[in-house]
């Protein structure tokens, strides 16, 4: 059999679909909730997105390659094994590489073993394939994700807070405390307001997709 | 008049199917229809109609909350001359009140039809009066020295997330005007809190006379500077205290909710049962009286804050409230009994009114889903009895 190219046509569209068309957040909508939590700000949303990205493309090349030797009864376990492991090794990295920032995620690096994205990619497509398409294919969702969860918190922070990375854009004398006439919106920070943001994106989204035509 | 009759007649079959302007037909319209009363009406079908349309319900609203607008704007100048002892006229008084509101509405109003107009041209429907009377209130619940930027945002989040996303007019979950309130409540606490922004003027001045705090009632009784002396009581029923632009006088409210129960615009089943849900949980917390505001007599907190309004303006919009008669009880009494709840027990909020309707709004389909299938199941009973006989 000839050997396909690394970024053939088929492999490019696993990478790219995920990013927008068939994006995990926006067109199927998985893996909401985190995208809800972990938004406050820039960097621990990018952090959560990496990690994310990390955990899907890895336990999916691991699941396809075990794909054929596992039983069909007890897959599912078999997935959460492996899911949590990769999970578990994240969480220890961002401990030991990025304390602050790990404790601003506290709990949600350890429930990406519970975001749909992870397990659905895994049944819906590492079952299914190789491990190379497998692994582009964890990547691609994995940014995809990333993708919205960099959006919106980039909103939410630069109206929340006034900053972006942490870093000063709205000059802190347009505040009223400082004599000027601006005043941060408390409710953008709010999850409310995070799933309102969401929901405009995936309006766009469908928009773009052709649903309302 | 006639010539202007003329000037339609003229521009309108450019913007006619097929012609150059067609793109900015419901621009013409609204405006149309606003300057003459146009002369279509429903067609077709076999719908019972009377005289109420959408148009002669707003404009009946616009007439009740006009008492409380007036009061409202006199009040806003009252209060800024009480917190610094200059003795005015009242025509300087009421004109600094129109200083503070009249811009307010022209934001809102600006601001509101402007996303209105805007989305009827984008989908190519025409404009319609949904917005008129949001407009008015809007104002009429914010402090009067919000900033207008402020007000813009959440008249712009109201119409936009709150109306327009769920297919306008008509289709809305919440209260357009009480959702732009929320926003500004949970966006720009620091603006809608607190002693110093009830009276116009108080924020960051210097100038205010000694032992002014321009505490509402509810910061007062909230604090626990209690009992309320009968002065003070007359005061909150007549509006002589600070608060929002058009809450405080419950007098001027009552005049406009007698309008609309007379015309049968809004429901005097919904205003009844919110004013007995009030008080009966106020006697409730009377029986308990664990501390001083428990034990204020329960006529009062009807007369506190949001009470009166909300109670006659909000919870009555046919759009969100329930539609069933057992409903509108049900859904009157639980705001309420909220509403007192919240001031009372929690200690977030001094003010309750608004979580409580918001919050009622989305339970009132389900209200009126559960009376309709008990109606169903009632009737099927009886009639099976019928036939078993």
């Amino acid at each position: 059999m000839e050997k396909e190219p690394l970024f053939s046509a088929k492999n490019l569209k696993l990478l790219t679909d995920p990013l927008a068309r068939v994006n995990p957040v926006t067109a199927l909508v998985l893996g909401v909730c985190s995208a809800l939590a972990v938004t406050v700000k820039l960097e621990p949303a990018v952090v959560m997105a990496i990690s994310v990205t990390a955990v899907v493309a890895v336990s999916n090349v691991i699941m396809s390659a075990l794909r054929s030797t596992i039983p069909n009864r007890i897959r599912i376990i078999v997935q959460l094994v492996v899911v949590s492991l990769l999970v578990i090794l994240v969480d220890q990295i961002l401990r030991a590489f990025a304390y602050s920032v790990s404790k601003q995620l506290s709990v949600f690096v350890g429930l990406i073993i519970t975001n749909c994205i992870v397990m659905g990619r895994i049944e819906a497509f590492a079952l299914g394939n190789k491990p190379l398409p497998a692994f582009i294919d964890g990547i691609g969702n994995g940014l995809g994700y990333g993708i919205i969860l960099v959006t919106v918190s980039f909103f939410r922070e630069l109206l929340g807070s006034g900053t972006l990375w942490g870093y000063r854009i709205i000059p802190s004398s347009f505040y009223v405390a400082n004599g000027g006439v601006y005043e941060n919106n408390g409710l953008v920070i709010l999850p409310p307001m995070a799933l309102i943001l969401l929901g405009i994106i995936i309006w766009i989204q469908n928009y773009k997709n052709g649903r309302y035509s | 008049m006639k010539s202007l009759r003329n000037f339609l007649d003229n521009i309108k079959p450019s913007f006619e199917k097929g012609k150059r302007l067609h793109f900015l037909y419901s621009t013409f319209e609204a405006f149309e229809s606003l300057l003459f009363v146009p002369k279509t009406v429903t067609g077709g079908g076999c719908h019972v109609r009377d005289a109420i349309d959408l148009k002669r319900i707003m404009t009946v609203m616009i007439a009740a909350l006009t008492p409380a607008l007036l009061f409202g704007i006199w009040n806003v100048g009252f209060q800024h001359y009480l917190s610094i002892n200059h003795e005015v006229d009242f025509w300087s008084i009421f004109g600094y009140g129109l200083g503070k509101v009249l811009p307010m509405l022209a934001v809102s109003y600006i601001v509101g039809l402007g996303v209105e107009f805007a989305v009827a041209q984008i989908r190519g429907h025409e404009v319609n009066e949904g917005f008129l009377v949001s407009g008015i209130l809007i104002p009429m619940i914010m402090p009067p020295d919000l900033p207008l930027w402020m007000l813009a945002l959440a008249t712009a989040f109201a119409v936009i997330i709150g109306k327009e996303v769920f297919g306008g007019t008509g289709m809305n979950i919440f209260n357009p005007a009480l959702l732009a309130r929320a926003f500004v409540f949970f966006s720009y606490p620091s603006h809608i809190s607190g002693d110093a922004i009830w009276v116009s003027g108080l924020f960051g001045s210097g100038e205010v006379v000694d032992g002014f705090s321009g505490a509402t009632p509810l910061a007062r009784a909230f604090a626990g500077q209690l009992p309320f002396s009968a002065m003070e009581v007359e005061n909150m029923f007549w509006g002589f205290i600070p608060g929002s632009v058009g809450e405080t006088s419950t007098a001027a409210i009552l005049l406009g909710a007698a309008l609309l129960v007379f015309t049968g615009v809004g429901s005097g089943r919904i205003m009844l049962s919110v004013a007995a849900g009030g008080y009966l949980t106020g006697m409730l917390f009377n029986l308990i009286g664990a501390n001083d505001y428990m034990s204020i007599p329960a006529y009062q907190h009807l007369l506190m804050g949001g009470f009166a309004f909300g109670a006659a303006f909000m919870a009555t919009d046919p759009v969100t409230s329930s539609q069933t008669k057992a409903g509108k009880w049900i859904y009157g009494f639980l705001i309420g009994a909220m509403a007192v709840t919240i001031r009372v027990l929690n200690p977030a909020y001094p003010e309750g009114m608004m979580l409580a309707i918001l919050f009622m709004n989305v339970f009132a389909p389900l209200i009126d889903h559960c009376v309709v299938q008990l109606h169903i199941r009632r009737r099927l009973g009886r009639a099976k009895q019928a036939v078993q006989k």
